[in-house]
C-alpha cells in the first residue's frame, strides 16, 4: 500500500502541495469569485422580486383604472338615461297640452252649435207662437165673427202652447 | 518506478513519483518534490479555476455554464443555510472550495485518459491529504468554537437533561466521539476513493488475465468483470459526488456544533 510504505518520504511534499493548490482554490476561487457569483444571483433574485412587485403594482393600478372607468361609465349611462326619461316626460306633457287645446277648441266649437241651435229654435218658437197668434185671430174672426186683439190672441195662443 | 511485473498490481495506482526531475526539492530539510499527485492537485486547481471563471459572465439570464456555476454555488447556500441557519453564509467560500476541490479530484481521478497513456492520479486517495483537509474543517470548527463561547464551547460535550452522576462518563464518551470526528472525515473519503479504485483495478485484471488464459475463460470471467467493471464505473461516479458532499455536509454539521452548540 504506497499510501503507508512511502508515507515517510512523501508527508511532506503530498502536505505542502496540498496546502499550495487548496489555498489557491480557497483565496482564488472560494474567496475571489464565488461571492461574484453568489451576488449575481441575489442581484438576479432582487430584480425578478422587484419585477414581480412592479408588475403587481402595474396590475392593481388596471384593475384601479377599469373599477373608475366602470363607474364613470355606469355615471354616463345614468345620465343618459334620465336625459332619455326627460325628453319622454317632455313630449308627453307637450302632447297632451296641446290635446288639451285641441279638445278645448273642440268644446267650444260644440258649445257654439248648441248655443245656436237652441237660437234658432227659440227664434223658431217665437215665431211660429206670432203665426200662431195671427192664425187664431183670422179663425176667431171667421168663424165667431169676434175680432179679438192681436195681445188677447197672443196670450192665448202662449197659454196653449204652455199646456200643449 | 517499482518492478512492474506483466501482471496488474492494483496498489501501483497509488504510487506518489516526483516528476520534472524535482525529487530533491526541499523547504526546511523537508522534501517537497512536484510529485504526480502535486501535478494532479494542480490538474484539479486549474479546471476548478476555469468553471467557476466561466459561470462570473455576471448575466441577468443565465447560460448553461453560469447556470451550473450558480447550481453549485446555490447548493453549498442552502446546505449550510440549512444546517447552520444565517450565521452559515460565511462559510460558503471555505465549503465550496472544499467540496469542489474534492469533487473535482474525485471525478478527474476517474477519467480514462490511460487510453492515452496519461495516468490519472486520485490524490483523496491518500489519508496525507483527506487528513490534512480534515484537520483543517476540524482546526476550523475548534477556532470558531471557542472564539465564539470560549470555555463554554464544552458544554457541547454535555447534552442537555444529563443526570449529575452521568456527567463525567457522558462528558468522556462525547469528547471521545467528538475528537474522533477529524479521523473519521479523513478515513471515509480515502478508504471510499481507494476501495473503488482497487475494486476497477482488480476486475480489470480479470479481464486481462482471464482472457489471456483461453477464449473460454475470456467468456466465463472477462466478459462478466467487464460488464461488472462498467456497472461499477458508474457506481464510482456516483461515489465521487456522494463522498465529496459527505464531507462537505458532514463539515457543515460540525460547524453548526461550534456556531451553535446545542
Amino acid at each position: 500500500m504506497p499510501q503507508i510504505a512511502q508515507l515517510a518520504e512523501t508527508f511532506s511534499s503530498q502536505i505542502f502541495w496540498l496546502l499550495v493548490f487548496f489555498g489557491i482554490v480557497f483565496f482564488v476561487i472560494g474567496r475571489g469569485m464565488v461571492p461574484k457569483v453568489m451576488g449575481t444571483v441575489a442581484e438576479r433574485d432582487g430584480q425578478i422580486g422587484s419585477d414581480l412587485a412592479a408588475a403587481e403594482a402595474a396590475r392593481a393600478q388596471a384593475d384601479e383604472e377599469e373599477e373608475a372607468w366602470r363607474k364613470r361609465e355606469n355615471e354616463n349611462r345614468a345620465a343618459a338615461q334620465a336625459l332619455v326619461a326627460k325628453a319622454k316626460a317632455d313630449a308627453a306633457a307637450s302632447s297632451e297640452k296641446k290635446l288639451a287645446a285641441a279638445q278645448k277648441r273642440l268644446d267650444k266649437k260644440l258649445a257654439d252649435a248648441e248655443a245656436a241651435v237652441a237660437a234658432a229654435r227659440t227664434s223658431a218658437l217665437a215665431e211660429i207662437e206670432g203665426v200662431a197668434a195671427e192664425a187664431a185671430q183670422d179663425i176667431v174672426q171667421r168663424l165667431a165673427g169676434v175680432s179679438v186683439t192681436a195681445a188677447s190672441a197672443k196670450k192665448a195662443v202662449k197659454e196653449a202652447m204652455n199646456h200643449g | 518506478m517499482a518492478a512492474e511485473p506483466a501482471k496488474v498490481d492494483p496498489m501501483y495506482q497509488f504510487t506518489i513519483e516526483p516528476l520534472f526531475g524535482s525529487a530533491n526539492w526541499e523547504i526546511a530539510g523537508f522534501n517537497i518534490a512536484f510529485t504526480n499527485s502535486a501535478m494532479w492537485m494542480l490538474i484539479t486547481t486549474v479546471v476548478l479555476g476555469i468553471f467557476v471563471w466561466g459561470g462570473m459572465k455576471r448575466e441577468l439570464v443565465p447560460g448553461r455554464w453560469q447556470m451550473a456555476v450558480e447550481t453549485f454555488t446555490g447548493f453549498v447556500e442552502n446546505m449550510l443555510e440549512a444546517n447552520i441557519g444565517k450565521a452559515g453564509r460565511k462559510y460558503v467560500p471555505y465549503v465550496f472550495s472544499l467540496f469542489m476541490f474534492i469533487l473535482f479530484a474525485n471525478i478527474l481521478g476517474l477519467l480514462p485518459l490511460g487510453i492515452f497513456g496519461l495516468h490519472p492520479f486520485t490524490f483523496t486517495s491518500h489519508f496525507t491529504v483527506t487528513g490534512i483537509l480534515a484537520a483543517i474543517s476540524f482546526s476550523i470548527v475548534l477556532i470558531v468554537g471557542f472564539w465564539k463561547h470560549g470555555f463554554h464551547f464544552f458544554s457541547l460535550f454535555v447534552p442537555h437533561g444529563t443526570p449529575l452522576p452521568m456527567i463525567p462518563a457522558i462528558f468522556l464518551i462525547e469528547l471521545v466521539s467528538f475528537a474522533v470526528r477529524p479521523f473519521s472525515l479523513a478515513l471515509r473519503l480515502f478508504v471510499a476513493m481507494m476501495a473503488g479504485h482497487v475494486l476497477l483495478e482488480v476486475l480489470s485484471s480479470f479481464v486481462i488475465d482471464g482472457t489471456n488464459a483461453g477464449a473460454h475463460w475470456g467468456l466465463l470471467v472477462g466478459v462478466p468483470s467487464f460488464v461488472l467493471m462498467v456497472g461499477i464505473c458508474a457506481l464510482e461516479i456516483l461515489v465521487a459526488g456522494i463522498q465529496a458532499y459527505v464531507f462537505a455536509l458532514l463539515t457543515s454539521l460540525y460547524i453548526n456544533d461550534a456556531e451553535n452548540l446545542h
